[in-house]
């Protein structure tokens, strides 16, 4: 079980909002961390990636700044089970790849600016995963 | 400059992703749990930042010109093709299994539990898998 946190979680989701609004202000592009992080990667077709470097190592730092504040450790459980994080994480990347976006690019900016291909990568990955916890929990764990 | 801009933007989105809980894979594999051990709270994550954005957005797009740059490179392309399913469905299997998308992940890299550390770099060689698989078509979308 995990605790129902409607306050904390809209407040948290505002401030993603409000980044990927604010980097649009900035340099006019999408807060998608799948393109952001892939992009880190060669080949570098567009001047952009000393930006994005900039916004992948503050993802990385932002743990370190909430603990600083409120003096407690942040609460995450990862899987121990390394082959499953080794193929989640294969499919992860290439899936937001092949799909040009994830939860960020597609979920918050692709949604907020009522794109259809956004709407559709949406629908399919929350469908996907949905069924996906219900078969690994109910199904084959069950 | 443009660094220093990022950065602050990335820690504010990290921050939300860790104050909203988005960032915890249980939670969100919790939030994908309907029949189970369902924990709605990450609607409300979407639901904050869609609406912060959908009008920011709004207010935004009306100038000319970002700040720092000539031009929005605001994705155009309005074509269903099927990698808008294909990607996606396979986006969502590994969502599904690890509970980590590309910004939890990141964020969680420092925190170093080996699930993660198994993960990122798994993420990457997924991301560049499919970046070699598509190189004419990678190179037509961002040109």
């Amino acid at each position: 079980m995990t605790q129902f946190t409607p306050l904390a979680s809209l407040i948290g989701g505002a401030m993603i909002g409000l980044s990927a609004v604010l980097l649009m202000l900035w340099e006019g592009r999408i807060a998608g961390i799948s393109t952001i992080a892939g992009r880190l990667l060669p080949p570098y077709l567009d001047g952009a990636f000393v930006s994005r470097l900039g916004f992948v190592a503050g993802l990385v730092a932002a743990p370190f700044l909430v603990m600083a504040v409120t003096g407690s450790p942040v609460q995450q459980t990862v899987s121990g089970n390394l082959p499953l994080m080794l193929a989640a994480g294969l499919l992860v990347g290439f899936g937001s790849e092949w799909g040009n976006g994830c939860t960020s690019g597609h979920g918050v900016c692709g949604l907020s600016r009522l794109s259809a291909r956004s709407i559709v990568a949406t629908a399919v990955f929350m469908t996907v995963a949905i069924v996906t916890v219900f078969v690994t929990r109910h199904v084959i764990g069950g | 400059m443009s660094f220093l801009v990022n950065l602050a933007l990335g820690l504010l989105f990290g921050v939300g992703l860790v104050v909203s809980g988005m960032s915890d894979p249980a939670k969100v594999l919790n939030f994908l749990d309907l029949a189970g051990a369902w924990d709605p709270s990450l609607a409300f994550v979407m639901g904050g930042a869609v609406l912060v954005a959908f009008f920011g957005y709004r207010v935004v797009l009306k100038r000319d010109r970002p700040l720092a740059s000539p031009t929005f490179h605001v994705p155009a392309r309005k074509d269903i093709d099927a990698r808008i399913f294909v990607g996606p469905a396979i986006f969502g299997l590994g969502w599904g299994l690890g509970g980590f998308c590309p910004g939890p992940a990141l964020t969680a890299l420092g925190l170093g539990q080996s699930g993660t550390l198994v993960f990122v770099p798994a993420m990457f060689a997924g991301m560049w898998g499919a970046r070699r698989l598509a190189d004419g078509g990678y190179a037509a979308r961002t040109a």
